[in-house]
Parts: structure tokens; sequence; C-alpha cells
């Protein structure tokens, strides 16, 4: 059997947008008042709007990123988790989100905890550096891993802050974080089983959302 | 960069016009729409102007329910012909790019209105204007008047055309001044805002420079202490050097370096005396003298201190945020790169502002080397930006959905 073939159905899934990212858009309520910290060409938040009918803000470090969503009708600006999150209030949104970016802050700890301050919950996803083939990869091949979520050089690489699922849960106790769900995706986007031990959704596991109060 | 609009809108192969009989007939007669008030306008100096006057422009259709309305404002030295052509220079409009059929503030959805400001001199009210109490032009006379005056003048003329709330307001420099000027005061009246080009305050910079154009002006001997239509005079050298000092600050140095480097105007090399031998020298006389057929002097006195007053957070207890607290208006700010007169930190601390009240906000900063003017030129990500988030305003306000939005 291939392994490396999704099944049809995942794929179709796949094909309009990334998986996480439909698993995100579940854990919204209807209605909500969002903010898409790192929301790149706006996918997400227009997935929300469209699916969860939610008032919709984003943040953005390219600012062509920025002009490009701005131009398709959606509320962003140009600026950096690390810096930008305090001009906000606190509870100003109903979630805070950070998809795919938290590896490639400087300073989670205190990104994660602005996201808990302005966010009455906060959902962040995040590539598990803990999966098998990150794990084998640097055990047999002696080089920093590239996978398909991690496809940089370690040179060039944004993500300066990867972690594990293990270790995120840690960073979420330490931060006083409560967490409300947490889900590991397999390679093909398909949830791991809820019964299934932390230790094997950290191994299974190749990307991770969370879903985060305070 | 299109070579030659400029803030004005004017273009650097125009010839001179030389009949301001021109100029003065739009003061008494504009060719626009005009409404008189009786009622007193209260002034921020303490006094009040009655009656008043206001001149505008419109363009497409208001709806059934006047939920269409789209607000220009227009700039120091622009005036409400958006987008038809000038009275004064026979030029087309300075934002004729931007408002129109299928424009991105397109005339076929949305129905656009530009006022001539307080204080200005194509028909609304201001310091050429017959003061009542004498019978003759205001002159120095004429009250101070604020951003904030403009913009009280421009609610009293919505209400006059029954229209509560207006889908956006749009303005850049000091057209942006006044949309956030609106956003703060009128906040139930303002559905969305983009403030383009502009800043809460005006820098210490900026009040220098116009300060150096108010001095050319008021020492040209023509000025007559501020009473040169009493005396058929015009401060004409005055005004055209203000306009040329400010011109320079309309533009980067990549800008003027790219147009015309060190190139001489007409001549293989310099002639050791004090003609124009430079292009830009050139340039600038011209943009100086074709201003002051189309622009009253007094009302660049007046108008460039409306700006200098402007201060959003001190009329707020000094914090910017307290300005905006409790809007629901959806503000999209726009900034330029080689924007050196109001710089993107200036609109990123507005941005700042509307974060700490938790307003929908976006902002785009758009790279160019054409300077403070980007906003008036042939800018695509600007007119990406303002089509997209009119197009969403609009969408919200449930006025019409316009086709290939959302996937």
């Amino acid at each position: 059997m291939n392994v490396n073939v999704p099944p049809h159905a995942v794929r179709a899934v796949t094909d309009t947008a990334r998986v996480d990212l439909l698993l995100i858009a579940e854990m919204v309520a209807p209605g909500s008042r969002v903010l898409d910290i790192g929301c790149g060409d706006g996918t997400l938040l227009r997935l929300l709007a469209a699916r969860r009918d939610v008032d919709g803000r984003g943040i953005e470090l390219s600012q062509a990123g920025v002009n490009n969503c701005v131009a398709k009708g959606l509320s962003v600006i140009q600026g950096d988790a690390d810096t930008d999150l305090v001009y906000y209030p606190d509870l100003a949104f109903d979630y805070a989100i950070l998809s795919q970016t938290i590896q490639a802050t400087y300073s989670p700890r205190h990104v994660l905890e602005q996201l808990l301050r302005i966010g009455k919950r906060v959902i962040v996803s995040f590539p598990n550096f803990g999966h098998w083939r990150v794990r084998t990869k640097l055990l047999f091949g002696g080089h920093m891993p590239r996978t398909e979520y991690l496809p940089d050089r370690w040179y060039d690489t944004p993500n300066i802050h990867l972690c594990t699922i293990n270790d995120f849960t840690d960073l979420c106790r330490d931060a006083g974080a409560k967490i409300e769900r947490a889900v590991a995706l397999n390679a093909y986007g398909r949830k791991l089983g809820v019964s299934m031990p932390l230790f094997a959704q950290n191994l299974f596991g190749e990307q991770a959302v969370f879903l985060l109060s305070r | 960069m299109r070579p030659g609009r400029n803030e004005m809108g004017d273009t650097s192969t125009a010839e001179v016009i030389t009949d301001p009989s021109l100029r003065l007939a739009q003061i008494a007669n504009p060719q626009s729409e005009i409404v008189h008030f009786d009622e007193a306008l209260p002034l921020d100096c303490g006094s009040s102007l009655a009656p008043f006057c206001i001149a505008y422009q419109t363009y497409g259709e208001l709806n059934k329910d006047k939920s269409n309305l789209v607000l220009v404002c227009h700039a120091l030295t622009g005036d409400q012909h958006v987008a038809n052509l000038h009275p004064v220079t026979g030029k087309p409009g300075w934002w004729d790019t931007m408002v129109g059929p299928g424009r991105p503030i397109d005339t076929n959805r949305y129905f656009v209105l530009c006022a001539n400001v307080i204080g200005g001199c194509m028909g609304s009210t201001g310091p050429s204007s017959i003061n009542p109490a004498t019978g003759r032009p205001y002159g120095p006379d004429f009250p101070v008047i604020t951003v904030a005056d403009m913009v009280r003048a421009q609610a009293r003329l919505l209400d006059h055309l029954g229209v509560g709330e207006v889908l956006c307001i749009l303005g850049g420099s000091m057209g942006g001044m006044q949309v956030l000027e609106w956003a703060a005061t009128y906040k139930d009246r303002v559905f969305s805002a983009v403030p383009i080009a502009c800043a809460a305050r005006h820098s210490s910079q900026n009040i220098a420079f116009h300060e150096v154009g108010r001095q050319a002006v008021m020492a040209d001997p023509d000025w007559c202490q501020g009473r040169y239509l009493d005396e058929g005079k015009s401060p004409r050298k005055g005004l055209a050097v203000a306009r040329m000092a400010a011109h320079i600050t309309y533009m980067s140095d990549d800008a003027l370096h790219n147009k015309f480097g060190r190139n001489l105007q007409d001549r293989d090399k310099v002639t050791f005396g004090f003609d124009a031998d430079f292009q830009v020298e050139s340039y600038l006389r011209h943009q100086g003298l074709t201003f002051v057929d189309r622009f009253d002097a007094n009302s660049y006195l007046y108008i460039t201190r409306a700006m200098d007053y402007f201060d959003l957070a001190a009329d707020h207890g000094g914090v910017l945020a307290n300005a905006f607290a409790g809007t629901k208006t959806r503000f999209c700010l726009v900034s330029f790169t080689s924007d050196w007169l109001f710089p993107t930190e200036e609109s990123r601390e507005i941005v700042h502002a509307l974060n700490a009240v938790a307003a929908n906000v976006s902002f785009v900063e758009i790279k160019t080397d054409n300077g403070h003017d980007s906003f008036l030129l042939h800018q695509p990500e600007l007119f990406d930006t303002i089509r997209g988030f009119l197009a969403a305003a609009a969408l919200k306000r449930g006025i019409a959905e316009p086709k290939g939005w959302l996937p």
C-alpha cells in the first residue's frame, strides 16, 4: 500500500484550503470578532467570513500581503506579532488566532501571553517538530529536517522557535493558558483520534491546533 | 511618474492662463451646485459665519435609501471639481482617474459628493467672498477657520441633502485630516473612512513650510495687508513663491532627480546668471505661475492655517485613541513610502490609536517614489485598495454586491 497518496476525500478538502484552517474555522463560533495574526493572503479571514460570518481583522508582516488583502476587502494592517499586539486593549476579540506563525516569533511566550490578553479565546496552530518523520530525518540523516511543512533550510528558515506538541503543552501550562481543545493532524490532514495518548499524538501529528483560554 | 499632475491638478505642459476674471467669477458665481445657509456656522475661533454658502459637485445618483453617498474631501489647494473639467483651468478634475463610471469610486454604484471647503475660493464662503457687514470682500477680516469648521460646514450640507450616515469619506492630505475629524466628531454618520497621506496633527516641520509660504504672500506689496481685491491688485509673485516652495515638499528627492536631474532648460551650458538655467527651476516657476491664476492668496493663508491648527489628540485630552473611542467606522489608512511631508509613521500612529479602541482598520503603505503627491497620481495599488475597501463597505451596508467578491 502506498501510504503517501492521500484518500480522495481529503485531497478535495486540501484543494480548497489548508486543513488546519478548516479545523480552525470549525472552532470559531459564528458571528464572532476575530483577529488573525499572520493572516498571509487572507485565506482564513475569507473562510471565516464566508462560513462563520465573523467580523475579521488581520495582521500581516509582509506589506505586499497586506495590500493584497485590503484590495480583496479584508481589514488588514501591516504589523508584527512580537511587537504590535500591545496596542490592542484587553479582551478586544472573541478569538485571537495565530496560525502557523508562533514558531517564527522571537518571543513565543510573550506573544502567547498577549494573545491570551486580547482574545477571550486563542487558537494556535503550528507544525509539530516531534513528528516521527522529523525525528527520523535528524536521527538517520544527520541534517536539520526538511518536510512539506518545514521546507526551508536551516539558514534561511523564518522558523526560529520550533517546538513539539509536548513543548507547546508545557508553554500553555507556564503561561497560565487552559487547553480547551487540542487536535493533531496527520500527514493527510486527518484528525488523530482523541483517545490517542499524548505521546502518540506528538509522534504522529504533523500539525497541531490548540484552542486556549485564560 | 505620470508627468506633471500634482496636488492642484496642474500639468507642466499647461499654458499660463492670463484672465484672472475667470477665477473671480467662480467666487461670486461658481459653476457648481450651491447652497446658501442663513443660520450661522459656529467656528472654533469663537465667532461665527453667517450667512455662508457651500459650493459642491456631485457624480452618480443618490439611491432611494440615501445610503450610497461617498464624500470626497479635497486637499489644501484642491477644490470640488473632482472629476469634471475645471471651470478655470479647463483641465480634468484632480481625481478623475479615481472617480467615475467603472473607476475605483464607481459612480455607477456610488453617489459622489465633493464640496469646496469653507475658506476656499471656488464658491464656498471664504476670504474673497463679500462681507455682508461692509459690502466688500472679507479679506483679512475673515475669521480664522479650522479643519473642524470645514467638517461642521460639510455636515450642514449633508443635513440639507437629508443624508444621515455617509457610506464612505475619503481624502488625501488636508482631505485626510477632514476624514479623521469627521470620524471623530460624527461617529454615527461615517460608515467607513479612508484617510490618505495624512496625520492626526500637523508636524512642526509642516507648520514651518506653511509659514514660509504665508510670509512670501504677505511680503508681496500687492498683498496690500490682505485688501488686494479692494485695490484691484493681486500678490501674484508672493503666492507663486509660496507655491514653488510647497511644491517641492509634495515630491520626493528621487522623483525630482529622476524627472529633472541637473538637466538644463533649452540651453547647452549655464548662463552665469539667474535665469532658469535648470529644468527644475523652470518647472517650479511654471507651477507657481499657473497656481496664482486659479487660487486666491488669502484663501491660501487661511487654509494653511487651518492645517497648522489641526491636532486631533489635543482636542481629546491629549490621547489620540480617545478621539475614536466607541467608533464603529471601518477605517482604511494609506501612506506612501517616499512621502516625507506626511510620513508613514504618522499614519501608523493613527492605526495604533484605532487598534487601542479595537476599531476595524486596514492600513496600506504603498511603495513609490512619487512623494506626497502620490495620492493624485496613477498608483495602481492605491486604486486596488480603494476599490476593494469600498466594495467591502458597500457589501456590508447592503448596497450592491460587486461581482467576483468572496470565493
